[in-house]
């Protein structure tokens, strides 16, 4: 089995708070994985330590069997999507969702260039795929929570990425755009083929084709593994402090 | 009228006009898109220590004035980032450390205090032909970057997570938009004033802002609106015989007010009642 994120003793603390107490984990190639748990329990935090955004205190981060460090970080972070937790923009921000989208694609193009053809190609092929053609004029500001999803991811996607990390992807939003998020995961993993690992409170909106699972508390990996063998009562229960009943699952079949 | 064009003093002072506001009109719009306002102020007044310990040293004020923006800007970056504060209260941190620096200075000047204030007013009628050519070449390095590093410096404006987790050398580039503001403030304080320079770094990139949602539109309206707020100056301060920097400022003022109450960016959708 080829790895594309390995992880290995890793402590994060951000002063007095430890965020990540010596965790260890391995996700394979062309995973989908979701990444639950309280709040507090150290998701987001797992996941920017992958893309180097956090600030690792002891441990190993190794992306496709690399170790990262500060000097080959930027090379990494060119294969890596980040969809950030929901931001604050002001509806004035004078950038356009096309402006956006094409901004995944600066790290590849590199310094002192300008998008090309193909750039353009890219953002246009994604922006179909993530259905938001008719947004692409409209100042960023302007959206709705569900749309700047889409776009966020869009950017993400635009990167051309090998792995692809969404950090509550569905919070703040309603019922229908939390629904339109979770197929678009699903249609990005089917036609991408990518690593996607995903951060959700919405147990029983994971997407179908999701068939592993990590969960978090305190800092520490409580379960990890196949998603039915991790989603038991006992282990949910556990790591959210009360009686919690595991979401029906058909997947993968 | 046209006959005071002849006069070099004059000459100088359109091209300082235009390429001083060109400068700040650019600076001005990483400033606000980064919400670091302040940034101007705690530039301009280090810049101005810098001067002050220049003239007490009798060394090149400029030369220590850009020093001290330098070290500014070296400590401003870095307090925000490793202490993990915000950007503003480091800048307020620095701005207070060089004003008391800057105080220290004028109190050690003995006798007449006149060089040193014209660094706090500047007055854009007296610059010299070097002025000019420091301008210029200020003018083009921040051109030259924008150009270079246009798409790299927008994602920086748009977030600086963002930059960073795309693969952009973000915390390289802030650093570098920081001290280019800085070299700003410095090569301007002969003209605009210490004092005043801020104003025209924030107010035509704030005038510009209320009028469009298109980064390009916003840069080449802040270069015309800091321009134009120059040759406002100039103009007013040469009929009136009034401190050149101040009118300036009070037109970029003005030309804010306007954009304000006229930007469409206010404007409010009315709902119609359908009468069935």
């Amino acid at each position: 089995m080829t790895w594309d994120i390995e992880i290995c003793n890793a402590t994060v603390s951000y002063r007095e708070h430890i965020a990540l107490k010596n965790i260890s984990l391995s996700i394979s190639a062309g995973s989908l994985t979701a990444v639950v748990g309280p709040n507090g329990a150290g998701k987001t935090t797992l996941l920017t330590l992958i893309n180097g955004l956090g600030k690792l205190q002891s441990g190993i981060v190794k992306i496709f069997g690399t170790s990262v460090n500060a000097l080959n970080i930027n090379r990494f972070r060119k294969e890596i999507g980040y969809v950030p937790q929901q931001m604050d923009i002001d509806p004035r921000m004078p950038i356009s969702v096309y402006d956006i989208v094409m901004l995944g694609r600066y790290g590849k193009i590199g310094l002192f260039r300008y998008p090309g053809k193909n750039d353009y190609a890219v953002v246009d092929n994604i922006c179909e795929l993530v259905n938001i053609g008719h947004l692409l004029e409209k100042p960023i500001g302007h959206l709705s929570g569900g749309e700047k999803q889409k776009v966020s991811i869009a950017r993400a996607l635009a990167q051309e990425p090998r792995i692809l990390l969404l950090d509550e992807p569905t919070a703040n939003l309603d019922p229908r755009a939390q629904c339109e998020i979770t197929e678009l995961i699903e249609r990005i993993y089917t036609q991408e083929k990518l690593t996607i690992m995903f951060v959700t409170h919405l147990l029983n909106h994971l997407p179908n084709l999701c068939t592993n699972a990590l969960l978090l508390k305190n800092g520490h990996i409580v379960a990890s593994g196949r998603i039915d063998e991790v989603f038991t009562k006992k282990l949910l229960s556990g790591i959210y402090g009360f009686k919690i009943e595991p979401p029906k699952m058909d997947r993968g079949k | 009228m046209f006959e005071i064009l002849q006069y070099h003093f004059i000459q100088r002072a359109l091209v300082a006009s235009i390429l001083g506001g060109a400068i700040c009109g650019i600076v001005g719009v990483w400033v606000v898109m980064m919400r670091i306002p302040f940034v101007g102020v705690a530039m301009s007044h280090a810049a101005f220590a810098g001067a002050i310990f220049g003239l007490l040293l009798h060394v090149n004020p400029l030369l220590c004035a850009i020093i001290f923006c330098l070290a500014s800007t070296a400590l401003i970056g870095p307090i925000a980032d490793r202490g993990d504060v915000d950007p503003n209260i480091s800048i307020g941190i620095i701005f207070s450390f060089v004003l008391g620096i800057a105080f220290l200075g004028m109190g050690m000047i003995k006798g007449p205090k006149t060089e040193a204030l014209n660094f706090i007013w500047g007055n854009i009628l007296i610059i010299s032909a070097q002025d000019i050519f420091y301008l210029l070449l200020i003018t083009l390095v921040v051109m030259a970057f924008l150009l270079l590093l246009y798409k790299e410096i927008k994602a920086v404006l748009f977030n600086r997570e963002l930059a960073r987790a795309i693969g952009i050398p973000e915390t390289v580039l802030f650093y570098c938009l920081l001290f280019l503001c800085g070299a700003t403030v410095t090569i301007n304080l002969n003209i605009i004033g210490g004092l005043l320079i801020f104003s025209l770094i924030v107010n035509p990139p704030s005038a510009a802002y209320q009028l469009t949602y298109k980064l390009k539109t916003m840069y080449v309206l802040s270069i015309c609106f800091g321009i134009g707020s120059c040759l406002l100056g100039l103009f007013f301060s040469y009929i009136f015989n009034v401190p050149s920097g101040a009118v300036i400022i009070i037109a970029s003022s003005v030309i804010f007010g306007l954009c304000l109450v006229f930007s469409p960016k206010r404007r409010v959708k009315k709902y119609e009642v359908s009468k069935t």
